[in-house]
Protein backbone atom coordinates (compact mmCIF):
# COMPACT_ATOMS: atom_id res chain seq x y z
CA UNK A 1 0.00 0.00 0.00
CA UNK A 2 1.09 3.40 -0.83
CA UNK A 3 1.40 6.11 1.96
CA UNK A 4 -1.35 8.55 1.17
CA UNK A 5 -1.05 13.24 1.50
CA UNK A 6 -3.88 15.36 1.86
CA UNK A 7 -2.58 18.32 -0.74
CA UNK A 8 -5.51 20.47 -1.33
CA UNK A 9 -8.34 21.97 1.00
CA UNK A 10 -11.64 23.63 -0.66
CA UNK A 11 -14.99 25.10 0.81
CA UNK A 12 -17.18 27.16 0.06
CA UNK A 13 -16.68 30.83 2.02
CA UNK A 14 -19.82 30.62 3.64
CA UNK A 15 -21.99 27.53 5.16
CA UNK A 16 -25.53 28.24 5.35
CA UNK A 17 -29.05 29.61 3.71
CA UNK A 18 -27.37 29.85 0.23
CA UNK A 19 -30.16 30.36 -1.71
CA UNK A 20 -28.18 31.71 -5.31
CA UNK A 21 -26.17 28.82 -5.43
CA UNK A 22 -26.95 25.31 -7.09
CA UNK A 23 -26.18 21.80 -6.14
CA UNK A 24 -24.19 21.46 -8.91
CA UNK A 25 -22.88 25.31 -8.07
CA UNK A 26 -21.73 24.65 -4.63
CA UNK A 27 -20.02 21.33 -5.57
CA UNK A 28 -18.51 22.57 -8.24
CA UNK A 29 -16.93 25.98 -6.36
CA UNK A 30 -15.98 23.72 -3.40
CA UNK A 31 -13.47 21.33 -5.69
CA UNK A 32 -12.39 24.37 -7.61
CA UNK A 33 -11.08 26.12 -4.27
CA UNK A 34 -9.51 22.08 -3.25
CA UNK A 35 -7.90 22.33 -6.94
CA UNK A 36 -6.29 25.79 -6.59
CA UNK A 37 -4.83 25.11 -3.17
CA UNK A 38 -3.14 21.80 -4.34
CA UNK A 39 -2.26 23.49 -7.76
CA UNK A 40 -3.29 20.20 -9.50
CA UNK A 41 -3.56 20.52 -13.36
CA UNK A 42 -5.20 17.02 -13.66
CA UNK A 43 -7.97 14.94 -11.11
CA UNK A 44 -7.45 11.25 -11.90
CA UNK A 45 -10.61 10.49 -10.29
CA UNK A 46 -13.21 11.35 -7.78
CA UNK A 47 -15.67 10.40 -5.18
CA UNK A 48 -18.43 12.65 -3.97
CA UNK A 49 -20.06 11.82 -0.34
CA UNK A 50 -23.50 13.00 -0.95
CA UNK A 51 -26.64 11.51 1.25
CA UNK A 52 -29.70 12.17 -0.53
CA UNK A 53 -29.94 14.02 -3.61
CA UNK A 54 -32.93 12.43 -4.62
CA UNK A 55 -34.65 13.70 -1.68
CA UNK A 56 -33.20 17.01 -1.71
CA UNK A 57 -33.01 18.38 -5.17
CA UNK A 58 -34.04 15.32 -6.74
CA UNK A 59 -30.71 14.49 -8.55
CA UNK A 60 -29.24 11.19 -8.79
CA UNK A 61 -26.41 9.72 -10.85
CA UNK A 62 -24.41 12.64 -9.01
CA UNK A 63 -20.20 11.13 -10.15
CA UNK A 64 -21.29 12.09 -13.42
CA UNK A 65 -22.80 15.65 -12.93
CA UNK A 66 -20.31 16.76 -10.61
CA UNK A 67 -17.34 14.96 -13.38
CA UNK A 68 -19.19 17.02 -15.58
CA UNK A 69 -19.53 20.50 -14.58
CA UNK A 70 -15.92 20.48 -12.43
CA UNK A 71 -14.25 19.97 -16.16
CA UNK A 72 -13.68 16.70 -15.98
CA UNK A 73 -16.64 14.88 -18.03
CA UNK A 74 -15.02 11.73 -18.67
CA UNK A 75 -13.11 10.65 -15.49
CA UNK A 76 -14.32 7.62 -13.01
CA UNK A 77 -16.28 9.66 -10.89
CA UNK A 78 -18.35 8.02 -7.74
CA UNK A 79 -21.07 8.87 -5.55
CA UNK A 80 -20.58 6.97 -2.19
CA UNK A 81 -23.70 7.03 0.59
CA UNK A 82 -23.79 6.43 4.41
CA UNK A 83 -26.19 8.85 5.38
CA UNK A 84 -24.18 11.43 7.50
CA UNK A 85 -21.34 9.40 6.95
CA UNK A 86 -21.08 9.70 3.50
CA UNK A 87 -18.27 12.02 3.11
CA UNK A 88 -15.98 10.61 5.80
CA UNK A 89 -16.55 7.65 3.10
CA UNK A 90 -15.87 9.76 0.11
CA UNK A 91 -12.63 10.34 2.11
CA UNK A 92 -11.68 7.05 2.61
CA UNK A 93 -12.29 5.47 -1.01
CA UNK A 94 -10.18 7.96 -2.00
CA UNK A 95 -7.33 6.73 0.35
CA UNK A 96 -7.91 3.38 -0.82
CA UNK A 97 -7.93 4.47 -4.62
CA UNK A 98 -4.33 6.31 -3.87
CA UNK A 99 -3.17 3.63 -1.24
CA UNK A 100 -3.78 1.05 -3.69
CA UNK A 101 -1.72 2.43 -6.57
CA UNK A 102 -4.69 2.34 -9.39
CA UNK A 103 -5.02 6.77 -9.37
CA UNK A 104 -2.32 9.09 -8.69
CA UNK A 105 -4.32 12.44 -8.33
CA UNK A 106 -8.10 12.08 -6.53
CA UNK A 107 -10.53 13.82 -5.25
CA UNK A 108 -13.01 13.28 -1.93
CA UNK A 109 -15.58 16.22 -1.44
CA UNK A 110 -18.70 16.12 -0.33
CA UNK A 111 -22.06 18.28 -0.90
CA UNK A 112 -25.86 18.40 -0.07
CA UNK A 113 -28.17 21.38 -0.86
CA UNK A 114 -30.80 21.09 2.02
CA UNK A 115 -32.76 24.05 1.56
CA UNK A 116 -34.55 23.89 -1.31
CA UNK A 117 -37.21 21.92 0.11
CA UNK A 118 -39.39 22.72 3.36
CA UNK A 119 -38.68 21.09 6.64
CA UNK A 120 -40.96 18.56 6.80
CA UNK A 121 -39.39 17.01 3.43
CA UNK A 122 -35.75 17.95 5.07
CA UNK A 123 -36.98 16.18 8.29
CA UNK A 124 -38.02 12.93 6.09
CA UNK A 125 -35.02 12.79 3.63
CA UNK A 126 -32.70 12.98 6.92
CA UNK A 127 -35.05 9.90 8.61
CA UNK A 128 -34.23 7.54 5.96
CA UNK A 129 -31.14 6.67 7.96
CA UNK A 130 -33.03 5.50 10.57
CA UNK A 131 -35.00 2.27 10.31
CA UNK A 132 -38.13 2.97 8.04
CA UNK A 133 -40.47 0.33 9.55
CA UNK A 134 -39.10 -0.56 12.51
CA UNK A 135 -38.74 3.24 13.87
CA UNK A 136 -39.89 5.84 11.67
CA UNK A 137 -43.16 4.20 11.59
CA UNK A 138 -43.80 4.88 14.76
CA UNK A 139 -43.19 8.62 14.76
CA UNK A 140 -39.81 8.59 15.81
CA UNK A 141 -37.27 11.92 14.39
CA UNK A 142 -33.72 11.78 14.15
CA UNK A 143 -33.91 15.01 16.71
CA UNK A 144 -35.89 11.56 18.86
CA UNK A 145 -33.12 8.49 18.46
CA UNK A 146 -30.50 10.60 20.02
CA UNK A 147 -32.92 12.38 23.01
CA UNK A 148 -33.22 8.80 23.54
CA UNK A 149 -29.72 7.89 23.42
CA UNK A 150 -29.53 11.14 26.29
CA UNK A 151 -32.19 9.95 28.55
CA UNK A 152 -29.88 6.33 28.18
CA UNK A 153 -27.24 8.18 29.63
CA UNK A 154 -28.75 10.40 31.63
CA UNK A 155 -30.17 7.40 33.97
CA UNK A 156 -26.84 5.28 33.05
CA UNK A 157 -24.34 7.83 34.50
CA UNK A 158 -25.66 10.71 35.90
CA UNK A 159 -24.95 13.10 32.69
CA UNK A 160 -26.67 16.28 33.16
CA UNK A 161 -28.93 18.50 31.37
CA UNK A 162 -26.25 21.78 31.62
CA UNK A 163 -23.14 19.08 30.52
CA UNK A 164 -25.17 18.89 27.47
CA UNK A 165 -26.06 22.32 26.87
CA UNK A 166 -21.96 22.61 27.57
CA UNK A 167 -21.34 20.80 24.25
CA UNK A 168 -23.34 23.41 22.00
CA UNK A 169 -21.79 26.25 24.10
CA UNK A 170 -18.00 25.29 24.04
CA UNK A 171 -18.92 24.48 19.70
CA UNK A 172 -20.29 27.87 19.01
CA UNK A 173 -17.45 29.40 20.66
CA UNK A 174 -15.08 27.90 18.35
CA UNK A 175 -17.65 28.25 15.27
CA UNK A 176 -17.91 32.01 16.34
CA UNK A 177 -14.25 31.95 15.24
CA UNK A 178 -14.65 30.21 11.92
CA UNK A 179 -15.85 32.58 9.15
CA UNK A 180 -17.21 29.78 7.25
CA UNK A 181 -19.73 28.97 9.62
CA UNK A 182 -23.57 29.11 9.33
CA UNK A 183 -24.21 30.50 12.91
CA UNK A 184 -20.80 32.23 13.99
CA UNK A 185 -21.69 33.07 17.02
CA UNK A 186 -21.63 32.35 21.07
CA UNK A 187 -24.42 31.00 23.14
CA UNK A 188 -24.78 30.19 26.80
CA UNK A 189 -25.92 27.47 28.97
CA UNK A 190 -29.39 29.12 29.15
CA UNK A 191 -29.67 29.94 25.86
CA UNK A 192 -29.66 26.12 24.76
CA UNK A 193 -31.47 25.06 27.84
CA UNK A 194 -34.05 27.66 27.58
CA UNK A 195 -34.50 27.41 23.50
CA UNK A 196 -37.39 25.50 21.89
CA UNK A 197 -38.11 21.97 22.93
CA UNK A 198 -37.27 19.46 20.02
CA UNK A 199 -37.42 16.09 21.50
CA UNK A 200 -37.15 15.88 25.21
CA UNK A 201 -34.44 16.43 26.90
CA UNK A 202 -32.87 18.22 23.60
CA UNK A 203 -34.02 21.99 22.31
CA UNK A 204 -33.12 23.53 18.99
CA UNK A 205 -30.01 24.38 20.68
CA UNK A 206 -28.66 20.42 21.42
CA UNK A 207 -29.34 19.96 17.34
CA UNK A 208 -26.75 20.94 14.25
CA UNK A 209 -28.82 22.90 11.66
CA UNK A 210 -29.77 22.06 8.17
CA UNK A 211 -27.24 23.48 5.97
CA UNK A 212 -26.30 24.12 2.28
CA UNK A 213 -22.47 23.48 1.56
CA UNK A 214 -19.88 21.74 0.03
CA UNK A 215 -16.16 20.26 0.85
CA UNK A 216 -13.38 19.52 -1.09
CA UNK A 217 -9.59 17.90 -0.63
CA UNK A 218 -7.33 16.48 -2.66
CA UNK A 219 -5.28 13.48 -2.29
CA UNK A 220 -2.08 11.74 -4.08
CA UNK A 221 1.04 9.50 -2.91
CA UNK A 222 3.19 11.20 -0.11
CA UNK A 223 6.21 10.53 -2.35
CA UNK A 224 4.59 12.42 -5.42
CA UNK A 225 4.03 15.35 -2.60
CA UNK A 226 7.02 15.12 -1.47
CA UNK A 227 8.14 15.91 -4.73
CA UNK A 228 5.88 18.03 -6.46
CA UNK A 229 3.43 19.51 -3.97
CA UNK A 230 5.19 21.48 -1.77
CA UNK A 231 2.96 24.63 -1.35
CA UNK A 232 1.86 23.90 1.70
CA UNK A 233 3.14 21.94 5.33
CA UNK A 234 2.32 18.09 3.68
CA UNK A 235 -0.28 16.10 5.88
CA UNK A 236 -0.09 12.48 5.86
CA UNK A 237 -2.85 10.33 6.01
CA UNK A 238 -2.00 7.71 9.00
CA UNK A 239 -4.60 6.24 9.63
CA UNK A 240 -8.24 5.25 8.17
CA UNK A 241 -11.15 2.75 9.99
CA UNK A 242 -14.50 2.02 8.99
CA UNK A 243 -17.13 0.17 11.17
CA UNK A 244 -21.49 -0.57 10.78
CA UNK A 245 -23.87 -1.27 13.34
CA UNK A 246 -27.65 -2.11 13.72
CA UNK A 247 -29.48 0.55 12.00
CA UNK A 248 -31.88 0.23 14.37
CA UNK A 249 -31.38 1.61 18.00
CA UNK A 250 -33.48 -0.61 20.09
CA UNK A 251 -31.33 -3.49 18.35
CA UNK A 252 -28.34 -2.57 20.99
CA UNK A 253 -27.54 -4.17 23.82
CA UNK A 254 -26.38 -0.92 25.20
CA UNK A 255 -28.17 2.40 24.22
CA UNK A 256 -24.95 4.77 25.23
CA UNK A 257 -22.36 3.18 23.35
CA UNK A 258 -21.59 3.66 19.63
CA UNK A 259 -20.14 0.33 19.31
CA UNK A 260 -19.59 1.39 15.21
CA UNK A 261 -17.46 4.39 16.52
CA UNK A 262 -15.41 2.34 18.84
CA UNK A 263 -14.52 0.26 16.10
CA UNK A 264 -13.77 2.43 13.46
CA UNK A 265 -11.69 4.37 15.62
CA UNK A 266 -9.92 1.01 17.02
CA UNK A 267 -8.70 0.45 13.11
CA UNK A 268 -7.67 3.98 12.41
CA UNK A 269 -5.61 4.08 15.80
CA UNK A 270 -4.59 0.65 15.25
CA UNK A 271 -2.94 1.87 11.35
CA UNK A 272 -1.78 4.72 12.41
CA UNK A 273 0.09 3.30 15.58
CA UNK A 274 -1.56 5.85 18.04
CA UNK A 275 -3.31 6.13 21.10
CA UNK A 276 -5.90 8.57 22.00
CA UNK A 277 -3.67 10.41 24.17
CA UNK A 278 -1.49 10.98 20.88
CA UNK A 279 -4.33 13.05 19.52
CA UNK A 280 -3.85 17.04 20.02
CA UNK A 281 -7.54 17.74 18.82
CA UNK A 282 -9.95 15.54 16.94
CA UNK A 283 -13.65 16.68 14.94
CA UNK A 284 -16.39 14.70 16.27
CA UNK A 285 -19.82 14.43 14.76
CA UNK A 286 -21.52 16.29 16.97
CA UNK A 287 -25.15 16.35 15.04
CA UNK A 288 -26.94 16.43 18.62
CA UNK A 289 -25.11 17.63 21.56
CA UNK A 290 -25.02 14.27 23.50
CA UNK A 291 -23.45 12.31 20.54
CA UNK A 292 -20.38 14.38 20.92
CA UNK A 293 -20.52 13.03 24.30
CA UNK A 294 -20.70 9.53 23.29
CA UNK A 295 -17.88 9.64 20.40
CA UNK A 296 -15.68 11.12 23.13
CA UNK A 297 -16.17 8.24 25.08
CA UNK A 298 -16.02 5.81 22.20
CA UNK A 299 -12.98 6.47 20.53
CA UNK A 300 -11.38 6.37 24.33
CA UNK A 301 -10.97 10.21 24.61
CA UNK A 302 -12.53 9.14 28.30
CA UNK A 303 -13.88 6.54 30.27
CA UNK A 304 -17.90 5.66 29.76
CA UNK A 305 -19.63 7.87 31.16
CA UNK A 306 -17.18 10.38 31.56
CA UNK A 307 -17.82 12.33 28.45
CA UNK A 308 -20.47 15.12 30.39
CA UNK A 309 -18.21 15.91 32.95
CA UNK A 310 -15.32 16.24 30.50
CA UNK A 311 -16.65 18.89 28.57
CA UNK A 312 -18.37 20.44 31.70
CA UNK A 313 -14.78 20.85 33.10
CA UNK A 314 -12.89 22.41 29.38
CA UNK A 315 -11.41 19.09 28.72
CA UNK A 316 -12.20 19.19 25.18
CA UNK A 317 -11.82 23.13 24.50
CA UNK A 318 -9.41 24.65 22.74
CA UNK A 319 -6.44 24.46 25.44
CA UNK A 320 -7.32 22.01 27.00
CA UNK A 321 -6.04 18.39 27.32
CA UNK A 322 -8.22 17.25 23.68
CA UNK A 323 -9.94 20.12 21.83
CA UNK A 324 -13.30 19.06 20.52
CA UNK A 325 -14.88 20.50 16.93
CA UNK A 326 -12.19 23.39 16.70
CA UNK A 327 -14.01 24.25 13.47
CA UNK A 328 -17.20 25.22 15.60
CA UNK A 329 -18.65 21.39 14.49
CA UNK A 330 -22.02 20.11 12.77
CA UNK A 331 -23.71 22.55 15.66
CA UNK A 332 -21.72 26.17 14.33
CA UNK A 333 -20.43 25.29 11.37
CA UNK A 334 -23.59 23.97 10.04
CA UNK A 335 -23.80 20.40 8.57
CA UNK A 336 -24.77 19.88 5.16
CA UNK A 337 -24.68 16.19 5.41
CA UNK A 338 -22.68 14.69 3.03
CA UNK A 339 -19.94 17.64 3.25
CA UNK A 340 -19.57 17.30 6.65
CA UNK A 341 -16.96 14.11 6.61
CA UNK A 342 -14.75 16.25 4.30
CA UNK A 343 -15.28 19.47 6.31
CA UNK A 344 -13.85 17.71 9.30
CA UNK A 345 -10.73 16.55 6.98
CA UNK A 346 -10.31 20.18 6.16
CA UNK A 347 -10.41 21.18 9.84
CA UNK A 348 -7.92 18.85 10.52
CA UNK A 349 -5.55 19.58 7.93
CA UNK A 350 -5.47 23.45 8.67
CA UNK A 351 -5.14 23.12 12.41
CA UNK A 352 -1.50 20.86 11.22
CA UNK A 353 -0.67 23.02 8.65
CA UNK A 354 -0.97 26.16 11.27
CA UNK A 355 -3.68 27.91 9.43
CA UNK A 356 -5.97 28.13 11.77
CA UNK A 357 -6.14 31.93 12.90
CA UNK A 358 -7.84 32.38 16.23
CA UNK A 359 -8.32 28.53 16.51
CA UNK A 360 -5.15 27.02 16.26
CA UNK A 361 -4.62 24.67 18.60
CA UNK A 362 -0.48 25.36 19.23
CA UNK A 363 1.69 22.89 17.97
CA UNK A 364 -0.63 20.56 16.36
CA UNK A 365 0.86 16.96 15.37
CA UNK A 366 -2.02 14.45 15.21
CA UNK A 367 -5.33 15.31 14.49
CA UNK A 368 -8.47 13.13 14.23
CA UNK A 369 -12.01 13.33 12.50
CA UNK A 370 -14.67 10.95 13.21
CA UNK A 371 -17.77 11.07 10.85
CA UNK A 372 -21.15 9.36 11.26
CA UNK A 373 -24.06 8.03 9.84
CA UNK A 374 -27.50 7.79 11.39
CA UNK A 375 -27.93 6.87 15.49
CA UNK A 376 -24.43 5.56 15.39
CA UNK A 377 -25.02 2.60 12.25
CA UNK A 378 -21.80 3.72 10.88
CA UNK A 379 -18.75 5.24 11.30
CA UNK A 380 -15.13 6.19 9.71
CA UNK A 381 -12.00 7.61 11.59
CA UNK A 382 -9.23 9.36 9.85
CA UNK A 383 -5.80 10.04 11.63
CA UNK A 384 -3.57 12.76 9.69
CA UNK A 385 0.00 13.72 10.51
CA UNK A 386 2.51 16.03 9.91
CA UNK A 387 5.01 15.00 7.65
CA UNK B 1 -44.16 7.43 4.21
CA UNK B 2 -45.80 4.00 2.92
CA UNK B 3 -47.71 2.55 0.42
CA UNK B 4 -50.48 0.38 0.74
CA UNK B 5 -48.20 -2.85 -0.30
CA UNK B 6 -45.41 -2.11 2.11
CA UNK B 7 -48.13 -1.94 5.24
CA UNK B 8 -49.60 -4.42 3.98
CA UNK B 9 -46.00 -6.94 3.73
CA UNK B 10 -45.65 -5.62 7.64
CA UNK B 11 -49.38 -7.04 9.15
CA UNK B 12 -47.67 -10.28 10.82
CA UNK B 13 -45.31 -7.54 12.65
CA UNK B 14 -47.81 -4.86 12.98
CA UNK B 15 -50.99 -6.59 13.73
CA UNK B 16 -50.06 -9.58 15.36
CA UNK B 17 -46.46 -8.71 16.99
CA UNK B 18 -45.08 -12.08 14.89
CA UNK B 19 -41.11 -12.76 15.67
CA UNK B 20 -38.78 -15.72 14.36
CA UNK B 21 -36.82 -17.70 17.04
CA UNK B 22 -33.94 -19.28 15.82
CA UNK B 23 -34.15 -22.71 16.01
CA UNK B 24 -30.46 -23.04 17.01
CA UNK B 25 -30.08 -20.55 19.70
CA UNK B 26 -33.01 -19.63 20.53
CA UNK B 27 -32.62 -15.70 20.18
CA UNK B 28 -35.87 -14.53 19.30
CA UNK B 29 -35.42 -11.77 16.44
CA UNK B 30 -38.18 -8.89 15.85
CA UNK B 31 -39.12 -8.11 13.09
CA UNK B 32 -37.97 -11.96 11.25
CA UNK B 33 -34.87 -12.30 9.38
CA UNK B 34 -33.35 -14.62 7.21
CA UNK B 35 -30.20 -15.23 9.24
CA UNK B 36 -29.93 -15.07 12.79
CA UNK B 37 -27.17 -12.10 14.04
CA UNK B 38 -26.52 -13.97 16.83
CA UNK B 39 -25.49 -17.56 15.19
CA UNK B 40 -26.04 -17.28 11.86
CA UNK B 41 -28.44 -20.16 11.58
CA UNK B 42 -31.61 -20.05 8.87
CA UNK B 43 -33.71 -21.73 10.57
CA UNK B 44 -37.04 -20.40 12.75
CA UNK B 45 -40.27 -20.87 14.33
CA UNK B 46 -42.76 -17.78 14.10
CA UNK B 47 -43.12 -17.31 17.76
CA UNK B 48 -45.73 -14.06 19.63
CA UNK B 49 -43.98 -11.65 21.57
CA UNK B 50 -45.03 -11.01 24.78
CA UNK B 51 -46.97 -7.87 25.63
CA UNK B 52 -45.43 -7.21 28.66
CA UNK B 53 -42.69 -4.68 29.20
CA UNK B 54 -40.41 -1.87 31.13
CA UNK B 55 -39.48 1.53 29.43
CA UNK B 56 -35.70 1.16 28.72
CA UNK B 57 -35.76 5.17 27.22
CA UNK B 58 -37.90 7.08 25.64
CA UNK B 59 -38.61 10.61 24.69
CA UNK B 60 -41.20 13.20 24.05
CA UNK B 61 -41.81 14.67 20.58
CA UNK B 62 -42.32 17.89 20.24
CA UNK B 63 -41.35 19.00 16.52
CA UNK B 64 -43.16 16.00 14.42
CA UNK B 65 -42.17 14.52 11.41
CA UNK B 66 -45.22 14.76 8.47
CA UNK B 67 -48.59 12.70 9.07
CA UNK B 68 -47.77 12.97 13.02
CA UNK B 69 -48.09 16.79 13.33
CA UNK B 70 -51.34 17.13 15.00
CA UNK B 71 -50.15 14.63 18.09
CA UNK B 72 -47.74 16.61 19.63
CA UNK B 73 -46.43 16.12 22.42
CA UNK B 74 -46.66 12.28 22.05
CA UNK B 75 -43.85 9.56 23.98
CA UNK B 76 -41.86 7.06 21.66
CA UNK B 77 -39.84 4.99 23.67
CA UNK B 78 -37.49 1.57 23.51
CA UNK B 79 -39.44 -1.05 25.22
CA UNK B 80 -37.74 -4.35 26.49
CA UNK B 81 -40.09 -7.29 25.89
CA UNK B 82 -40.52 -9.91 28.74
CA UNK B 83 -38.96 -12.33 26.33
CA UNK B 84 -35.77 -9.88 25.69
CA UNK B 85 -36.71 -8.26 22.87
CA UNK B 86 -36.48 -4.51 22.60
CA UNK B 87 -38.55 -2.70 20.12
CA UNK B 88 -39.64 0.84 19.47
CA UNK B 89 -43.24 2.04 20.01
CA UNK B 90 -45.18 5.23 21.24
CA UNK B 91 -46.18 5.08 24.46
CA UNK B 92 -49.78 6.22 24.70
CA UNK B 93 -52.34 7.34 27.05
CA UNK B 94 -49.72 8.51 29.62
CA UNK B 95 -48.68 12.02 30.58
CA UNK B 96 -45.34 13.51 29.59
CA UNK B 97 -44.41 14.28 32.76
CA UNK B 98 -45.56 10.75 33.94
CA UNK B 99 -42.89 8.75 32.17
CA UNK B 100 -39.41 6.37 34.24
CA UNK B 101 -37.26 4.24 32.64
CA UNK B 102 -37.95 1.38 34.24
CA UNK B 103 -41.53 2.07 33.72
CA UNK B 104 -43.53 -1.28 33.60
CA UNK B 105 -46.00 -1.36 30.20
CA UNK B 106 -48.41 -3.13 28.49
CA UNK B 107 -48.33 -3.81 24.49
CA UNK B 108 -51.55 -2.86 22.88
CA UNK B 109 -53.15 -2.65 19.15
CA UNK B 110 -53.67 1.01 18.31
CA UNK B 111 -53.83 3.39 14.85
CA UNK B 112 -50.51 4.49 14.45
CA UNK B 113 -50.27 6.51 11.90
CA UNK B 114 -53.19 7.65 8.62
CA UNK B 115 -51.50 7.48 5.15
CA UNK B 116 -51.64 10.85 2.71
CA UNK B 117 -54.84 12.71 2.96
CA UNK B 118 -56.87 10.29 2.10
CA UNK B 119 -55.10 6.88 2.49
CA UNK B 120 -55.12 4.05 4.18
CA UNK B 121 -55.14 3.62 8.60
CA UNK B 122 -52.57 2.09 9.41
CA UNK B 123 -52.05 0.01 12.68
CA UNK B 124 -49.92 -1.36 14.88
CA UNK B 125 -49.05 -1.54 18.32
CA UNK B 126 -48.52 0.96 21.10
CA UNK B 127 -47.17 0.85 24.55
CA UNK B 128 -49.40 1.94 28.10
CA UNK B 129 -48.36 2.54 31.24
CA UNK B 130 -49.20 0.09 33.71
CA UNK B 131 -50.35 1.62 36.96
CA UNK B 132 -51.19 0.13 40.02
Amino acid sequence: MREVAVIGVGMNEKWGELWEKSFRDLFTEAALNAIDDAGVDKIDSMYIGCMSGGLFVGQEHIGSIMADYLGYGNIPAARVESACASGGLAFRQAFIDVASGMNDIVLAGGVEKMLDVDGGAATYALSTAADQEYECFHGITFPGLYAMIAKAHMHKYGTTREQLAHVSVKNHKNGAKNKRAQFPFETTLDGVINSVMVADPLTIMDCSPVTDGAAAVILCPLDLAKKKFKKHQIIQVIGTGQATDTIALHDRKDLTWLTAVELAGKKAFEMAGKKPTDINLCEVHDCFSIAEICVTEALGFFEPGKGGPAVESGATAIGGKIPINTSGGLKSKGHPVGATGIAQIIEITEQLRGDSGERQVKGAKVGMAQNMGGSGGSSVCHILEVK
Amino acid sequence: MGTTGRNWREYPQRYRMEAAKCKKCGKINFPPRLICPECGHREFETVKLSDEGIIKTYTVIRVAPTGFEDEVPYAVGIVELKDGVSTMMQIADCEPEELKIGMPVKVEFRLVQAEGDAGILMYGYKAVPVRN
